[in-house]
């Protein structure tokens, strides 16, 4: 029992970053239409430039926040530069789009830090967590740290004017616009906020995983598992998908003999494939229904 | 976040080709024909392997042109097809002792089956949900191969070695010539089937669903059917490509079927052009020799150079390689005029 409920806490605890990179993946989907194929690299990235600031004696939380603004700057820019002239474009240039910035972000983050692993430090150490065995404190820091950012995000778009622009923006963009919204600068903003989702998402599992330029990719498959459970038009489906999707893979790891973490990939694909083949809505999901 | 369901007319998944301008003239396929056939007699061995490459790597950027090119749909998982082929090659050479002209047409079989199966919840899923279910397949590939239950047929981490063959009737040639040869007759079948198969009932009907999948059904197309049917032909083509680099490399291994590949051979599709046949071998040379110039000037930028390359590509040359190739022949044409 005791082992049931650890494998259940811990899987909480990976969940919650999978349910940062869900939610990533959701807010530029929600913008266009598009999966970021290089969300993972991205907060890979973010990353290594705390782990750079931290190297040069920038304090843990000072260097997370820089990381932040230069994550947020850099999503920004990313949009404005390459993704913004193919907004038009046909399906096959945007993922070939996004396979490109993933190719450059990996190859140059392995050429400035190299291929070798790095450790990354916790700011809420690994100790037992209120004393008890079941979690560590850095495992319960990643859950309320994935907590507290859900409560930011949910106060920002339900009850700032700028939020309120975003969803309207996301959900209508012709009446967005018609009402004086600047459509296109939402759609900026929504990469500026998934690039630093992702870096907070990033910081957070470095310690875990450690830092490598090739950390994310298994991160990355089990965000899109979760976005896809949760509904990929739904943030609040999201978060709820990368709990979820984070408890099974530990459950399953845990319990069924032969599934160890060499199997970690091929569940995520079998859960994407099965979700979108039983219910390609996802749980929270709207259908899609097309006009002829 | 409204509770109105959404309308959306979709945009295309692919911009549309003509079926004419998907492959080459008669008289501009011969010479390219009579260059393949000279390209070896010149060059040592090294280079005899890296046009074999080329040509194998040109089958399965073909594959996934017929893909996408023809019938409008994404794969980010060819390495995956690439990697089943060519394990069933060496595990048929190696442990079965067949013949390895003989493993081929097994692995184009295998992986017509596994494409064709992956196809069925592939018919569901359309545009950006088809790459992310393809790209879960390349990047879990490795690790499926890598897997303690098939250790004694695949070899585990350590991968398979296979025996390179022999110029059969004692023809007086290397193995890499022999190789080289072989590969490009296997190439030229493949690439009439290809040409041939898009002028047919069913390529029609795979660009009839490419341009607009409702209207394609109303038409009385299959759509399940033909979608799945390029599936799998995609990836039996890709599978003995699969084969043919097992061969010519001697040597299978999971991480030789990374992601990476995957992207490579999409890249290769995009920079030779989407849905111009020919392109393939453009393609195929742009991912075989960039890497390797690139990697001289610094170990891991080929990445980087990948993809910036591919952004030029988009942005600048967005038909890849056939517009370059429209706008050369229309120079020529004004250069004879005058």
């Amino acid at each position: 029992m005791e082992l049931f409920t650890n494998q259940i806490l811990a899987g909480i605890a990976t969940g919650a970053i999978y349910a940062c990179m869900a939610l990533a993946v959701v807010m530029i989907y929600q913008a266009i239409d598009h999966l970021n194929f290089a969300q993972g690299e991205m907060a890979m990235f973010s990353t290594f430039v705390c782990w750079q600031l931290m190297q040069w004696g920038v304090p843990y939380w000072g260097a997370f926040l820089i990381t932040l603004v230069f994550s947020f700057a850099g999503g920004i820019a990313i949009e404005r530069l390459l993704f913004k002239p193919l907004a038009k474009a046909p399906i096959l240039t945007n993922v070939a789009g996004f396979i490109a910035l993933y190719a450059i972000i990996n190859s140059v983050a392995g050429l400035i830090w190299d291929f070798t692993i790095k450790q990354f430090p916790t700011p809420f150490g690994s100790s037992p967590f209120l004393g008890s065995q079941l979690i560590s404190t850095h495992q319960a820091g990643m859950i309320g740290v994935t907590l507290m950012l859900l409560l930011l995000l949910f106060f920002f778009f339900r009850f700032t004017r700028m939020g309120l622009a975003m969803r309207a923006a996301a959900s209508l963009p012709e009446s967005a616009r018609l009402v004086g919204i600047n459509t296109s600068w939402m759609i900026a903003l929504g990469w500026g906020m998934a690039a630093a989702i992702g870096a907070i998402a990033g910081m957070l599992i470095a310690p875990v995983v450690f830092l490598e330029p090739n950390m994310m990719l298994g991160v990355l498959i089990y965000g899109f598992a979760a976005a896809v459970l949760g509904g990929l038009t739904s943030p609040l489906g999201a978060v709820v998908g990368g709990f979820l999707v984070g408890v099974f893979e530990n459950l399953v790891g845990t319990y069924i003999p032969g599934v160890g973490n060499e199997l970690k990939l091929p569940i995520a694909l079998a859960l994407i494939v099965t979700v979108l083949v039983v219910k390609p809505a996802g749980l929270f999901g709207r259908p899609i229904v097309k006009r002829v | 976040m409204s509770a109105v369901q959404e309308v959306v007319t979709e945009a295309p998944a692919v911009e549309a080709v003509p079926k004419r301008a998907m492959t080459l003239g008669y008289g501009a396929s011969m010479v390219m024909l009579v260059l393949l056939i000279m390209a070896p007699v010149f060059v040592k061995n090294f280079i005899i392997f890296q046009l074999t490459m080329l040509l194998i790597y040109a089958l399965a950027v073909l594959a996934l042109n017929i893909l996408t090119g023809g019938s409008g749909q994404f794969s980010l998982g060819q390495s995956a097809f690439y990697a089943v082929g060519a394990y069933t090659s060496a595990i048929l050479m190696e442990h079965a002792g067949m013949n390895y002209a003989l493993t081929l047409p097994v692995a184009g079989v295998v992986c017509f089956g596994f494409g064709f199966l992956f196809g069925q919840p592939a018919l569901r899923l359309s545009g950006v949900y088809l790459a992310l279910a393809t790209f879960a397949l390349a990047t879990a590939m490795p690790q499926l191969l890598k897997l303690g239950y098939f250790e004694h047929w695949t070899g585990g981490v350590q991968g398979l070695v296979v025996t390179k063959p022999d110029a059969p009737f004692g023809l007086p040639m290397s193995q890499d010539m022999w190789l080289y040869y072989f590969t490009l007759a296997v190439t030229i079948a493949i690439y009439i089937f290809s040409v041939n198969l898009l002028k047919s009932r069913s390529g029609r009907a795979f660009m009839a669903i490419r341009d607009n999948e409702i209207a394609a059904s109303a038409m009385g197309i299959d759509v399940a059917l033909y979608k799945t049917l390029a599936f799998g032909v995609s990836a039996g083509i890709t599978g003995v490509a699969g084969g043919l680099g097992a061969i010519a490399v001697q040597f299978v291994a999971p991480d030789g079927y990374t992601i990476t590949l995957a992207i490579s051979l999409f890249l290769g599709m995009v920079v030779g052009g989407v849905g111009w046949l020919p392109g393939s071998i453009v393609g195929s040379a742009f991912i075989i020799f960039v890497p390797n110039i690139a990697e001289g000037i610094s170990k891991g930028l080929s990445g980087a150079v990948f993809g910036v390359l591919l952004f030029l590509v988009i942005f600048l040359v967005p038909h890849g390689a056939r517009q370059v190739a429209i706008v050369a022949q229309q120079l020529i044409g004004k250069l004879k005029r005058n």
